[in-house]
């Protein structure tokens, strides 16, 4: 284990981004972890517990003890997680999974580097969802010189080659339209939408992951929460904010079963 | 899971629950994709620490060797598995740069493999190595166990006749020795050479082989690398199965391949001396 062994002086490095060129402001995480109860009472609450619930206490400590079996209970107390944000960002199955191993992977090696201080001072869930939206955005922008094999929407909630068929079925009729309508939101929406509400990350977190102003997150998140109401509408779900829209129900469903092949 | 706790307030919108819902279990075999997992197996000359993912088999030391190097390593105190050999684990991770985990059970076939010494159903992970050094281990796993070919003979087979050199060091990086039978690969002139392992290692590894390096040393001394028979007209490496099966009588032997090939010799298909690899 020597490389764990030189104890430096750990810089208060309460979120660091281990590998990417927009390394994640110090300062701010600080700030945000004291202050989000205050900003964002919805999110005060689980941003106030994660950073020390005892299941973190115990990952972050079996990291410092031994760094290859902390990171295997690291792996299996935020696989779900992570696979469902990967899931719900990018809307396909299998580049869920690589980007699932790539990002864990990549957290692996950013610790091995890390200082016993840096560990103890890790909040796993923010830290590797920033790794894991790094992860994506690269693969993104790799893919994007090459041509796309099929447009994001013709796959929104692709099928586990694993799962049952009955399970399917189930999962289908429940998360299946609102995962699609999820994948028709502009990406900035989506991802604001997805951290927030799926993966349940304090506004906080969102805007330190991201690297942008907590303003612009929750717009974010309200301008996308607002369309999948509106998108949802004609599909009569009793959302309680349709009310607001339903005066054209129907020109809304034509305009999106129009627009499903080109939109984003 | 913390993923569906949703604060108070956005328990009364339906969408929020719904989106709080949209949870997807991950595929079973997702951590191992991302760590490997260690094992140890008997081998020929001892037991084999034996690492390897979801693509292969990655890495491969012999126990004697580490033990003998993670002495000095400082405590090796944080392992897990208090029988994991430590050098094992620091030089996996230096290496591969992954999680290295016990594994339950040895990949497919690999007991089975070492027991009877035919390694070529093994899958390896090669991911990492050049080209170049995967051509190489791909030319050193055609040697059949029992046999021997000199460096030179992987530089032809792998169409470089000109980097012996680059072989030897290609092969002195060999990540999965033993199983990828490196130590087949010998010096002409008789002695075993250079090994991951050490060269006596590498002696006893080809002895428990069966391979009679006591006659290839003595025919290396009287300048015989090749033996060909006069009834059949072919010419082959000593170690070469068809080469073992000449009667005495019969037995001629050859400096170089040119000398016999003027003698009317051709070379041996199996042990192909000289004969570059069909595509």
């Amino acid at each position: 284990m020597t490389m764990r062994q030189n104890k430096g002086q750990a810089g208060s490095a309460a979120l660091p981004a281990p590998m990417d060129d927009a390394p994640m402001d110090d300062a701010a995480m600080d700030d945000a972890a004291g202050e989000d109860a205050a900003m964002d009472d919805a999110a005060g609450d689980s941003a106030a517990s994660a950073a020390s619930t005892p299941a973190t206490d115990s990952v972050v400590r079996a990291l410092r003890d031994d760094l290859d079996t902390g990171f295997a209970e690291l792996f299996s107390a935020y696989q779900g997680l992570m696979f469902t944000a990967a899931l719900r960002l990018c809307g396909r199955w299998a580049d869920a999974e690589d980007l699932t191993a790539e990002a864990f992977l990549r957290a692996y090696r950013a610790l091995c580097g890390y200082e016993p201080d840096r560990i103890a001072e890790l909040r796993p869930r923010a830290w590797l969802i920033k790794i894991l939206m790094n992860v994506w955005r690269n693969s993104r922008r790799t893919d994007a010189r090459k041509p796309p094999p099929a447009p994001l929407d013709d796959a929104p909630d692709p099928v586990d080659p694993r799962e049952g068929v009955e399970a399917t079925a189930v999962r289908r009729e429940t998360g299946g339209e609102l995962a699609e309508l999820l994948s028709r939101l502009p990406d900035d929406q989506r991802t604001a939408v997805v951290l927030r509400h799926v993966v349940d990350l304090p506004i906080a977190d969102i805007a330190a992951v991201l690297d942008m102003p907590q303003g612009t997150v929750k717009s974010n998140i309200s301008r996308g929460l607002r369309r999948l109401r509106t998108l949802s509408a004609p599909a009569a779900t009793a959302a309680p904010a349709a009310t607001a829209t339903d005066t054209a129900p129907t020109s809304t469903s034509n305009a999106t079963h129009a627009s499903t092949g080109g939109a984003r | 899971m913390m993923m569906t706790t949703n604060s108070t307030n956005s328990n009364h919108d339906p969408l929020l629950t719904e989106l709080a819902g949209l949870t997807a279990a991950p595929p079973a075999g997702l951590l191992d994709r991302v760590v490997a997992r260690w094992v140890r197996v008997p081998g020929p000359i001892g037991d084999l620490s034996v690492a390897f993912t979801d693509q292969g088999i990655a890495y491969v030391r012999l126990d004697d060797a580490d033990s003998a190097d993670s002495a000095d390593s400082g405590a090796p105190t944080g392992f897990a598995d208090p029988s994991a050999p430590t050098g094992f684990a620091d030089d996996f991770r230096r290496r591969f740069a992954r999680p290295l985990l016990p594994a339950d059970r040895p990949p497919a076939g690999l007991v089975p493999a070492l027991r009877s010494g035919k390694t070529n159903d093994l899958k390896f992970d090669l991911r990492g190595l050049t080209a170049f050094q995967t051509d190489v281990l791909r030319a050193a796993r055609t040697i059949p166990k029992g046999q021997i070919r000199p460096y030179a003979w992987i530089a032809e087979q792998i169409g470089r006749p000109k980097a012996v050199r680059a072989v030897g060091s290609a092969l002195a990086h060999n990540p999965v020795p033993v199983l990828i039978p490196c130590h087949r690969v010998t010096r002409s002139d008789g002695a075993v050479g250079e090994y991951v392992f050490g060269s006596s290692a590498k002696e006893r590894l080809l002895r428990a082989e069966n391979v009679d390096l006591d006659e290839i040393r003595s025919l290396a001394g009287r300048h015989v690398f090749y033996i060909g028979s006069d009834t059949t007209g072919v010419v082959c490496f000593p170690t070469c199965h068809n080469a073992r099966r000449i009667t005495p009588g019969h037995r001629h032997g050859f400096r170089t391949l040119t000398e016999a090939e003027r003698a009317g010799y051709r070379p041996c298909r199996s042990c192909r001396p000289g004969v570059p690899r069909p595509a």
